[in-house]
């Protein structure tokens, strides 16, 4: 599923220092969750994205284990706390071990 | 005696329940990212005789559908539309040009385009739908192989085009050269097809509001597709609609793209003339 | 993807079929992962709330929120489905709000339980039923 795979996440690139603000994540992803069948009756072996995090200046701001009951195009909102300048790091864990990154750098204004 | 009151009352509130609102909320106002306002209800165009009133399928769907499609951000379509935006610029073809190559900036050159689509194309001599429009564009002009008609590539593409004529009212010519595909299309919404013997009016017409299952019938406006469907969570196509509508009341379909489809997608868009792009909205 | 109404309904007689076996040693239910989360402790009935739909459009899409101020993990379980494990959102110190939203599969009407882990290590619930309808045409 290393292919077509495309984040997009929404934070404002300005706040004030203490802020704390929304944040959006979405990706493109099958999230395969195993329990289905194909046409000859073999079942499909389970494909998901297992962990999401968002990071902020390398501090945890949100770790969310993820199972097959997750939709396809997994979707976050969530809240942060925003002490000062720094970069937010969004990081989705696939089964198959590939890793999508996404970063977004936030100035104090 | 004592007993009549109490059971008239439950019968009289099985009946209200039973003849509930056909819309969630017939007050709801679709504005995406609190600056777009869509138009979701309005007065028939003039041709259509059945309706006063022609409504967007966004008025049939529940608070929590409806409300995906107020931010982009929310909207699981637009993960797609990334997609397509770095298609628009992917150099393809024999010539080596991209979209981007004749086009610029797809936000600017495409504003409109999916408003007065279905449309007469007098140099081809026929009616095109936004579609062939691209597949035409990527053999003639980008000599590049087409993608298929209800491909995952063309929705993406197709929604992407769509993005920069949001909000604006859907402006489909039936007269002129047109017309006669219009008519055609007509002529195709009002027949009856398959074991069921069902015609498009007679769901989208006569019945919409109505529950078909545990579901609402809408008028099947075309002015949100593609659009995204939380059932099979990736973006469908008009056409891809109609024939999943065609087999439901189990006739053989026609084929996406065939000119029974083209006329009839001509037609349907007709029909939602006033109401506003949505592209690409989100269904159930 | 996408489940087809006899995939689901599948599912679902899958999951009844099990939850009426006598002997559940080869599956583990909710309470037994929600027992298994809390080390049994008791579960108050109030401090995490969560917000569904009563009726779902579509089970394969249903948007959730969970929030529970104070929580330093919030998991969800669906007893309805075939593995009633959703999510587990684990809070860290530069969470804004001890809340999330996401959009989760259910395979049928079901509970759908929250369970927080709040930081004075007490633990809360919350439970709602969400009816999941079958859809209109090839729905």
């Amino acid at each position: 599923m290393a292919s077509g795979v495309k984040p997009r996440v929404k934070v404002p690139s300005s706040v004030s220092a203490g802020e704390v603000i929304e944040i959006k994540t979405l990706i493109s992803h099958k999230m395969e969750s195993g329990q289905r069948k194909d046409d000859d009756g073999n079942t499909i072996p389970r494909s998901i994205i297992n962990r999401f995090t968002c990071t902020f200046n390398g501090e945890t701001v949100i770790d969310v284990t993820m199972e097959p009951a997750i939709s396809t195009n997994p979707y976050f909102q969530f809240e942060a706390k925003v002490p000062e300048a720094g970069e937010f790091v969004f990081t989705w864990y696939d089964d198959d071990g590939s890793v999508y990154e996404e970063k977004k750098s936030v100035t104090i204004g | 005696m004592k007993n009549i009151y109490p059971l008239t009352a439950i019968a009289s509130s099985f009946l209200i329940a039973l003849s509930a609102p056909a819309k969630a909320d017939e007050d709801a106002k679709l504005v995406v990212n609190d600056e777009i306002e869509m138009v979701t209800e309005t007065a028939a165009p003039s041709h259509l005789e059945g309706l006063d009133t022609i409504y967007s399928g966004w008025t049939f769907r529940t608070d929590e559908t409806q409300s995906l499609q107020m931010d982009d951000f929310d909207n699981p379509a637009f993960v797609f539309v990334d997609q397509a935006m770095d298609a628009w610029d992917k150099v393809e073809g024999s010539a080596e040009k991209s979209c981007s190559s004749c086009h610029g900036d797809v936000m600017e050159s495409m504003k409109g385009v999916r408003a007065v689509y279905p449309k007469w194309n007098e140099e081809a001599g026929e009616v095109r739908t936004l579609v062939t429009q691209i597949n035409a564009c990527r053999t003639e002009q980008m000599g590049a192989e087409p993608w298929g008609y209800t491909s995952g590539k063309m929705a993406s593409m197709e929604a992407l085009i769509s993005v920069p004529s949001r909000g604006m009212p859907v402006d489909v010519a039936i007269d002129g050269p047109a017309q006669s595909m219009w008519a055609k299309g007509k002529e195709l919404y009002y027949t009856r097809f398959g074991q069921l013997e069902l015609s498009c009016a007679n769901c989208h017409e006569d019945n919409y509001g109505n529950m078909i299952r545990a579901d609402h019938l809408s008028q099947g406006q075309v002015n949100g597709f593609p659009v995204y469907r939380l059932k099979n969570t990736k973006l469908n196509t008009a056409h891809a609609r109609f024939k999943g509508c065609v087999r439901d009341t189990r006739a053989e379909t026609f084929n996406p793209g065939s000119e029974e489809f083209i006329a009839l997608e001509l037609y349907v868009a007709s029909r939602g003339n006033g109401l506003s792009v949505e592209a690409p909205s989100v269904r159930n | 993807m996408e489940f087809s109404r006899r995939e689901t309904l599948a599912l679902g007689a899958g999951a009844a079929a099990l939850s009426m076996l006598p002997l559940r040693s080869f599956a583990a239910t909710a309470d037994e992962m929600i027992a298994e989360f809390t080390g049994g402790a008791d579960l108050a009935q109030d401090g995490v709330t969560l917000t569904a739909p009563e009726i779902a459009e579509n089970g394969n899409t249903v948007p959730i929120e969970v929030s529970a101020p104070g929580a330093s993990e919030i998991r969800v379980y669906a007893t309805g489905n075939p593995t009633p494990p959703v999510a587990a959102f684990a809070f860290g110190p530069l969470a804004g709000s001890r809340a999330a939203s996401t959009r989760i599969r259910l395979a049928e009407t079901q509970n759908v339980v929250a369970v927080a882990k709040l930081e004075d290590g007490s633990f809360a619930q919350s439970t709602k039923l969400i009816k999941v309808t079958i859809g209109g045409c090839g729905g």
